[in-house]
């Protein structure tokens, strides 16, 4: 492994591999799949397969008879301890919530809700007495549709006696930060422009590769759990707080977690029926998800019509934008849930200065398999729904799709720049980025490709698809989570500890389940501390280890957690400062440190701060009243969100006689701030963009008119395959956050929401001459095609 | 842990594993993907979906990748299976698939991995100078939901020139 030798004078900005490969690749690996423990069950869950219906009676007998099964719970048998799987983000106190109890006692809301559960002494003679439960039903009028939710005809929940969760408005008028919408539309439709369209943001599935599971040790003074989470103290909190578990009494430990994208920033059903079960039983419980139960049960993302009014003046200058949300919560309001809209409130002004705005979100329940956060969260809605918009604008006012955005977007000398939304964006270079991009593009001459064809009529039509995005990252000022409503902060915590012998043990509550935050959080710290990276060891994912976190979501764990290992970091070196002062016999006002070493200014007089930890650590030493210790704990609670921004673009060739598509190029140019690894960086990038064409092209969570999820299986919901996608060329511009010391800004969730809309407005650029303004995603060949034949028809959009 | 006495019928198997035989007692259903995570402890090989789609639980049969999810354990009797854990000489040195994953940042999650390393690893010991096309097609029978792929189909092409600079480590797998 790397020398001391070999450590790069600046680590920050390195293209470090990956400390966390070696084991992962070698398949030494921590799933939770992986644990055993000495006399643990195995659980399966009967789950109902309607989607709306009584539970009438639950006979247990013979699946309790059946071989290797110790017992079988229904909801009722463990009600006193099962808790409940609450939301922290109810947007206001009117909201109406259903209690969301992990095991229902009377009646399920969605197909593939758990009614009862199997403990046996494996998987599969869990899962073979699960068939023997007999449950019957008294199936309920279900509702499936959002917009016939919003009707209320037939309700998800009769006891709520509405499907309406919430509604949640941001106006510029009343807010004070810009004008009126109403007038602004009013005039654009005597004197300007009006850009009226109802877009879908499809249901998805996060499909993260690692089914979820869970493991409940009761046997000790604290119970403890292994699970697939991005979330394990946030988890933590939610047991304590609805199953009369004392926090003290619990801890949550996220071993290796397969992929998250927001699909593991839940507190689930299953985890809560695990421990109920082990509770019961006093022993340790295993229970893993097949993925059709993944499919089915783990939260799914998006699912909003978006009901959309842009005006402009003639020349193409925004003048205003309206937004009306329809957003589907699915049966429950899911851990951050009814939020995950409000998320996107702020940013559907984008990079956009504009006047007059108006947001509103309208909240439903169905019985459908609830929606939560998904890679983006309110932000890849809000981003598709602008970006479309502004190419909608660009062909109305016949600018092109570059010069319309340049028009309206803030220029780099006017940031910091208050948005008619209300936020402040700190900083930002649009103009740099984008014309980065179009070099590296080759714009023009596909322009010039896209002309000739269309002048040749050439079958496969060239379309370009422009995406201009920000986002809001690093979640969050808990003072605006607050107000928000949210029910926790949005700081991060971290711990040094110097050990003895040299080393270093960082403890951060951030929770990675693929990042990488061993190795960027690792170069952090091994630049702010002058020590080599590899003795560098980064803690996570165990509440009784960093026993303080908010963990791993919203491109959060760099901007929110990195900042708060540079703070500790800094006590750290406070508090060695005097001890090395001691012991080089001078000032501690005279003693600088550099590179990881204190030296008397102006002499060759030095220690490294290894030593002083070795000296601290045997304590002989020490200046009076100084504690043998160096390390430190801080917490940082950030003063503002981040603002990565970027410029995509997308080629897209399409057949207009099959509908077939076909990715020519794609890059982007992103800036994030800071790079800590550009390594890690560009895989964050790639697969963020693999999702959010996933989205564009292929993915979509379908049901059939009965509530069933017909597309449960990794067959019939297709995420993108290498066949699927080419090379992306990317590339970055560097413009640094403003408030935090390291200046980064959040990589986690760019690609996916950039790529999104990119692609789209290239499917769509590539037929608007044959009179396509819209195809309703994913666009498939068939919907593509479609839409070309039904073109300036009312069945544009190729859903029909 | 084998199945229950008195449950199911028993069988037993005896295969090769990494170049090791082992013996073990497993009900005919018991596919081989539990059988290496649960009856061999060779956890290394994951389970993402249990009907062959997402290739995550592809192992090496006699030199030849299968998805071990739709493979039984008693199908394996008597055959050589190579699992991620027998990519590499031993932990400390990796095959040329492993390697050029983590130099070419091939992984983020790592759930997905084994598959790759174990498909890829056959797919060069049949054509060890792959174009980029080819690459990419050699990888697109299994799903990664981290990395878009694009660092994989690098991680192929670098693969493959590292086995040809030590062709023993690539020949060692498939014997």
């Amino acid at each position: 492994m790397t020398a001391v030798d070999d450590r790069p004078e600046v680590e920050i900005g390195q293209a470090r591999r990956r400390k966390e490969d070696h084991r992962l690749i070698t398949g030494r690996t921590r799933w939770t799949d992986n644990i055993q423990l000495p006399g643990m069950l195995h659980l399966a869950m009967v789950r109902s397969p309607f989607a709306h219906a009584t539970i009438t009676s639950i006979d247990t007998s013979e699946a309790a008879a059946a071989p290797g099964v110790i017992a079988v719970f229904t909801g009722k048998d463990i009600a006193d301890i099962q808790g409940v799987n609450i939301t922290a983000w109810p947007l206001s106190a009117n909201q109406k919530t259903p209690t969301h109890l992990p095991v229902p006692l009377e009646r399920v809301s969605h197909a593939g809700e758990i009614v009862a559960i199997v403990a046996a002494r494996s998987a599969a003679l869990a899962r073979d007495a699960a068939e023997l439960v007999d449950v019957d039903y008294d199936e309920l009028p279900a509702v499936l549709d959002l917009k016939e939710a919003a009707t209320d005809a037939v309700l998800a929940h009769p006891d709520l006696g509405t499907n309406k969760s919430d509604v949640w408005t941001l106006d510029s008028a009343a807010a004070g930060t810009g004008g009126d919408v109403d007038e602004a539309i009013a005039k654009a439709r005597e004197t300007g422009v009006v850009i009226e369209r109802e877009y879908r943001q499809q249901r998805l599935i996060p499909a993260f590769m690692e089914p979820r599971s869970t493991v409940v040790d009761p046997t000790g003074e604290q119970v403890v759990m292994w699970t697939a989470t991005q979330v394990p103290h946030v988890l933590r909190f939610c047991i304590a707080a609805t199953t009369g578990l004392p926090e003290s009494k619990i801890r949550v430990i996220a071993p290796d977690v397969g992929g998250g994208f927001g699909g593991k920033l839940q507190s689930t059903p299953e985890e809560f029926a695990t421990l109920a079960v082990a509770r019961k039983l006093g022993r340790p419980c295993k229970y893993t998800e097949t993925r059709s139960e993944t499919m089915v049960s783990g939260h799914h993302g998006r699912d909003q019509w978006q009901r959309l009014t842009l005006c402009a003046t003639k020349d193409g200058t925004v003048t205003g934008l309206k937004v009306d949300l329809l957003a589907d919560l699915g049966a429950y309001a899911a851990l951050v849930g009814g939020g995950v809209p409000v998320l996107g409130a702020w940013m559907f002004n984008a990079i956009y200065k504009f006047p007059a705005y108006r947001f509103t979100t309208s909240n439903y329940y169905t019985n459908k398999t609830w929606v939560d956060a998904y890679r983006g969260a309110g932000r890849p809605e809000a981003t598709y729904a602008i970006e479309r918009l502004m190419d909608e604008l660009a062909a109305e006012v016949g600018v092109d799709a570059i010069a319309i955005r340049e028009k309206n977007w803030i220029k780099h000398d006017e940031f910091p720049f208050t948005t008619v939304a209300g936020m402040t964006y700190d900083s930002g270079n649009y103009e740099a980025a984008t014309e980065r991009a179009l070099e590296l593009f080759g714009y023009d001459a596909l322009r010039a490709e896209q002309a000739q064809r269309r002048a040749s009529g050439d079958p496969v039509q060239l379309g370009i698809g422009v995406s201009t995005f920000t986002e809001m990252c690093g979640l969050a000022p808990s003072r605006i989570l607050g107000a928000l409503n949210y029910g926790a902060g949005g700081w991060e915590n971290a711990s040094i500890r110097m050990l003895s012998t040299g080393t270093v043990e960082v403890l951060t509550g951030a929770s990675a389940h693929g990042q990488g935050h061993e190795t960027a959080f690792s170069q952090i710290v091994a630049d702010r501390l002058g020590v080599p990276f590899d003795s560098v060891e980064v803690l996570h994912g165990d509440t009784q280890i960093s026993t303080k976190g908010m963990d791993t979501y919203g491109s959060r764990s760099l901007v929110v957690g990195g900042e708060a290992l540079v703070r500790a970091a800094d006590k750290v070196i406070e508090k060695a400062r005097p001890i090395a002062a001691h012991l080089l016999e001078a000032s501690a006002d005279d003693v600088e440190f550099s590179a990881g070493t204190f030296t008397v200014r102006g002499t060759e007089k030095g220690i490294s701060i290894t030593d002083v930890a070795l000296q601290t650590w045997t304590g002989h030493n020490l200046p009076d009243g100084v504690e043998p210790s160096l390390d430190a704990d801080a917490t940082f609670d950030p003063d503002n969100f981040s603002f990565p921004h970027g410029t995509h673009l997308c080629a897209m060739e399409v057949d207009t006689e099959t509908g077939a598509t076909r990715m020519r190029s794609y890059v982007c140019v992103d800036d994030i701030g800071t790079v800590i690894n550009p390594l890690i960086v560009e895989g964050q990038v790639h697969g963020g963009l693999a999702q959010g064409i996933g989205q564009a092209l292929f993915e979509g969570a379908e049901y059939d008119d009965q509530g069933t999820l017909t597309t449960g299986s990794l067959v019939d919901y297709t995420i993108p395959s290498a066949a699927d996608l080419i090379n992306f060329v990317t590339d970055r511009t560097t413009t640094p956050a403003t408030y935090t010391s390291l200046g980064t800004k959040g990589v986690g969730e760019a690609g996916t929401i950039a790529s999104t809309p990119a692609v789209v407005n290239a499917v769509v650029d590539a037929v608007r001459h044959l009179g396509v303004n819209d195809i309703v995603m994913p666009c498939t060949p068939e919907r593509v095609w479609k839409a070309i034949q039904h073109a300036g028809s009312a069945a544009n959009g190729g859903a029909q | 842990m084998t199945a229950l006495p008195g449950t199911e019928q028993l069988h037993d198997v005896t295969l090769t594993v990494n170049g090791v035989q082992r013996q073990i007692t497993v009900p005919a259903r018991r596919l081989l993907s539990d059988a290496l995570r649960h009856d061999l402890q060779l956890t290394g090989t994951h389970v993402g979906c249990e009907h062959g789609v997402c290739g995550s639980c592809t192992v090496l049969v006699d030199g030849q990748p299968m998805r071990s999810c739709l493979m039984f354990a008693v199908s394996a009797q008597g055959h050589a299976i190579t699992t991620v854990e027998g990519c590499g000489d031993s932990p400390e040195r990796m095959g040329p698939v492993q390697r050029a994953f983590i130099e070419c940042h091939g992984l983020q999650c790592g759930f997905c991995t084994p598959g790759f390393i174990t498909t890829i690893t056959a797919y060069l010991a049949e054509n060890p100078a792959p174009t980029e096309e080819q690459a990419r097609e050699a990888i697109s029978g299994n799903l990664c939901r981290c990395t878009g792929y694009q660092n994989i189909v690098k991680a192929v092409m670098r693969a493959a020139e590292l086995a040809a600079e030590a062709p023993t480590a690539a020949s060692e797998v498939s014997a």
